[in-house]
């Protein structure tokens, strides 16, 4: 079950949005949220469509691969847009059982679910374009300035480093002590919610004294690699920025501005 | 300087009780005045059951343990001096038993280059001396990849390459293979005797697999937190009753010599260890018959 | 009438995707009750995903695993049952360790088994006696015992529930040459205390050499033999081919007959060449003759 998540999943390739610098492309969906929030119509949305539309088009990736990301938030999809049909006044379309469907309720709901779709799809296209350590790295150099005054960036990124490390190991190893209590007779998927929740005992106790017996190893492996901290500390793969980043946000940019114009009524689709 | 490593008459115990300015109640000694020198160059196996203290040993060659009493050096620097501990480390690298809790990232390359990101390496440097170490353990194509999808053996040759990249003068091995499928030991075991053979690497095995044992130079054994044998792995398998008797096996070649020594054989060598001289020995004796 | 019985067992894993792998591939066994089997093969070669279909972890993509007359898949059949009757320890059992007792842990299977008290606590000290844990330690923390008693505690676990079958996945896995000949001879001991058949997964071929009364050979998915111990020696060449090492005895002995020596080819302990090496020279009238 767990391994059919493919949110945070990375999809290595060569194209244009791989190979650009993790830094902007960050910076580049900050501004593509900002985008999808800020629009305020139906048509104000076009322009992050079509550049959303452009951005995938240049990932290569699958086109399947977008309905796969939204599977998992289709029930946040459909109970949002149901509480705003129903709770927002207006004019009244329908009446079921005295509650009305307003026509604001549904270009408010239909504005929410596009906006939520494009969310996960655009910030779900840097996981899938950017590999986890890259952007660590990323996230690190940008939160550096931070530092100077006392912001742990360094620590923050080795926790990330470390947590992405471990996250396959402790996969695998929940799965193994599942089936072992299985063959000693425990019974983990039926019962009341109680039993079941005392069922996980003899799982999360094993798998919680091998996540500490793991950080101790862990800790002295990277003692004895004379690991102290961020100080002085360099990298293997320094980001490096180019022409095709400032390139990419200055058409970012462009596109944000379509939106604001859209919304002041100044340029009308 | 001869030695890599001095341990002159090194002391080292557990107490259970955390306040100093008390005497220890519960003393656990594990080693009191053991000395060891282990020379530039050499491949050394220290050989015992568990608990004898060989780990405890191999802790305190590059500074993780300090010992209680006596000196121990590392590269010629008192393990004890604190400011010159990350030059130890540099110097004799490490490697545990269990591959998967001492790689620290999720691609091959950038695990091994984790001790050089901390030592400060420049990256143009960083990447040659990275790309050097992953080819000396035979892992250069795995460099993308993530370690969880290699075997427990390439794990452990990863976390070799994260070792060699510091470009140690010695690197102290703590039972590398005891969680490994026979492959992965064998793959194990061949880097090791290549680096030590080709890159001049001293080799430090801490193992309780004789046929380990009997790759080295010199083997010592271990027990009760004393050095019980010290000499060529010939030598010391020849001592097979001393070995059984400190719960240890010696290679069934040797084992076969001994029963027949036992049964008369005079021309039997308990000296032989591997099976190639032992089947030249009994060639001679079931050829030429042989006598007591 | 045979105790575990596989009918064509086939299990593909990630079927309909780049990664699918067949991991066994069509097999079929039967394992008669009272034996103790050792299975033999390379990680990978489909010996793991074996043992888990026996006791129903693992359903087969297509065939069938029968366990005492009965399909286990069969829909009038319990898996519970199934596990209780076929016991299963995996590799490292002492990582699923987690009362706070000794006694408590071991007593887990028993108790889901939903016996009464006074049975639980008589398998519990029977199965703790077997395999020399002692009633003070029953008392302890788990926690607190040393790696190789928490692998006998977590063995026990499995034994206490008295399965038909009791199927061990590398129990001296990362254990010294003492630890390993404790918990080996403990198996031995409840095989032959209680009459129950043994399936002991092991890397090491001179232990299963010793111990089994048959031996299972997995190679890339399939059966590649299973038959008594000196049928699967006299194939050892064979078996060296497909990258399986053979004891250190058997191969002095295949270099004895590459020298011309007509001796047998099947000889796997120590106490069987030195026999062996008497009767030829007693046959070819070379004295030793009263060594025989």
């Amino acid at each position: 079950m767990l391994k059919d998540i493919t949110i945070g999943q990375y999809f290595p390739g060569n194209s244009l949005l791989h190979t650009m610098d993790a830094r902007f492309k960050i910076i580049v969906t900050a501004i593509f949220i900002v985008m999808i929030f800020a629009a305020d119509s139906f048509s104000a949305l076009l322009p992050p469509l079509i550049f959303f539309i452009l951005a995938f088009a240049l990932s290569g990736l699958p086109v399947k691969l977008i309905a796969r990301s939204m599977k998992p938030i289709i029930p946040v999809l459909v109970f949002t847009s149901v509480l705003n049909v129903f709770f927002v006044d207006g004019k009244a379309l329908v009446s079921i059982f005295g509650i009305n469907i307003t026509d604001e309720g549904l270009i408010i709901s239909g504005m929410m679910v596009l906006r939520l779709i494009a969310l996960i799809c655009g910030s779900s296209l840097l996981t899938y374009t950017t590999s986890p350590i890259i952007l660590t790295d990323a996230i690190e150099k940008m939160l550096k300035p931070l530092s100077k005054i006392g912001f742990p960036a360094h620590e923050l990124a080795m926790m990330m480093t470390i947590a992405l490390r471990f996250i396959p190991t402790l996969i695998e190893e929940t799965d193994k002590i599942m089936s072992a209590q299985k063959a000693r007779g425990a019974e983990l998927d039926s019962g009341t919610l109680v039993q079941r929740a005392k069922a996980l005992v003899p799982i999360l106790i094993p798998l919680f004294v091998s996540s500490f017996r793991r950080a101790e190893e862990l800790a002295l492996a990277m003692e004895c690699r004379c690991y102290h901290g961020g100080e002085g500390r360099t990298k293997l793969r320094e980001p490096v920025s180019g022409g095709k980043d400032y390139a990419a946000l200055g058409v970012t940019l462009l596109f944000l501005c379509a939106v604001l114009l859209i919304n002041m009524g100044k340029v009308v689709i | 300087m001869d030695n890599i490593i001095k341990a002159d008459n090194i002391s080292f115990y557990y107490s259970d009780i955390q306040d100093e300015d008390k005497p220890a109640e519960n003393k656990i000694q594990i080693f009191d005045g053991l000395s060891l020198e282990i020379a530039k160059g050499s491949f050394t196996v220290i050989l015992g059951h568990n608990g004898c203290g060989k780990s405890t040993l191999a802790k305190h060659m590059n500074a993780i343990l300090l010992p209680c009493g006596g000196k121990m050096y590392a590269a010629g620097i008192d393990t004890a001096d604190e400011e010159r501990i990350f030059e130890i480390r540099e110097h004799i690298g490490m490697v545990f038993q269990n591959p998967d809790n001492q790689i620290v990232a999720s691609v091959v390359e950038e695990d091994a280059a984790f001790a050089l990101e901390n030592m400060g390496v420049p990256p143009e440097e960083m990447r040659q001396r990275v790309d050097d170490a992953l080819k000396a353990v035979g892992m250069y194509e795995y460099r993308e990849h993530s370690p969880s999808q290699l075997s427990g053996g390439q794990k452990q040759r990863v976390a070799i390459a994260g070792i060699i990249a510091m470009q140690p003068d010695c690197i102290v091995l703590d039972e590398p293979t005891a969680m490994l499928d026979p492959v992965g030991r064998r793959e194990v075991m061949k880097t090791v005797k290549r680096l030590n053979r080709e890159k001049g690497v001293t080799i430090v095995l801490i193992t309780h697999y004789m046929d380990e044992a009997a790759q080295a130079e010199r083997v010592v054994v271990m027990d009760g937190g004393r050095i019980i044998l010290d000499d060529t792995p010939c030598e010391v398998f020849s001592h097979v009753d001393r070995l059984r008797e400190v719960g240890l096996d010696v290679p069934q070649s040797t084992q076969l010599m001994y029963i027949m020594k036992q049964n008369g054989y005079k021309s039997a060598d308990t000296h032989i260890i591997n099976e190639e001289e032992c089947a030249d020995l009994l060639y001679d004796i079931l050829t030429k018959g042989e006598q007591k | 009438m045979a105790i575990i019985k596989t009918v064509d067992l086939t299990y593909t894993y990630s079927e309909g995707t780049p990664f699918e792998k067949t991991a066994v591939n069509k097999v079929n066994i039967e394992i008669e009750e009272g034996e103790l089997v050792g299975i033999i093969g390379h990680t990978g070669s489909g010996k793991s995903t074996l043992i888990q279909h026996l006791n129903g972890l693992i359903k087969p993509t297509s065939g069938k695993v029968i366990i005492d007359g009965e399909d286990i898949w069969d829909k009038n059949v319990k898996l519970r049952d199934i596990r209780f009757k076929v016991g299963l320890v995996f590799q490292y059992p002492e990582y699923q360790i987690f009362e706070e007792t000794v006694y408590k842990d071991i007593a887990f299977g028993p108790k889901n088994m939903a016996l009464d008290e006074k049975e639980i606590d008589k398998m519990v000290r029977e199965t703790a006696a077997l395999v020399g844990i002692t009633d003070d330690m029953l008392r302890k923390s788990p926690f607190e015992l040393s790696g190789g008693q928490k692998r006998r505690v977590a063995i026990a676990g499995v034994m206490a529930m008295r399965p038909k079958v009791l199927i061990l996945d590398e129990p001296t896995a990362g254990l010294d040459p003492k630890g390993r000949e404790v918990i080996l001879s403990q198996i031995k001991k409840y095989h032959e205390e209680t009459k129950s058949t043994v399936l002991l997964v092991s890397h090491s071929m001179e232990d299963v050499a010793r111990f089994a009364s048959k031996i299972l050979v997995m190679n890339k998915s399939e059966v590649f033999c299973y038959d008594t111990p000196p049928a699967v020696f006299a194939r050892a060449e064979e078996i060296a081919s497909i990258g399986l090492s053979v004891p250190q005895i058997t191969k002095v002995f295949g270099l004895l007959r590459s020298k011309g020596i007509d001796i047998r080819g099947d000889v796997y302990t120590v106490e069987f060449a030195m026999k062996t090496i008497n009767e030829y020279l007693a046959s070819h009238g070379k004295g030793g003759g009263d060594h025989a």
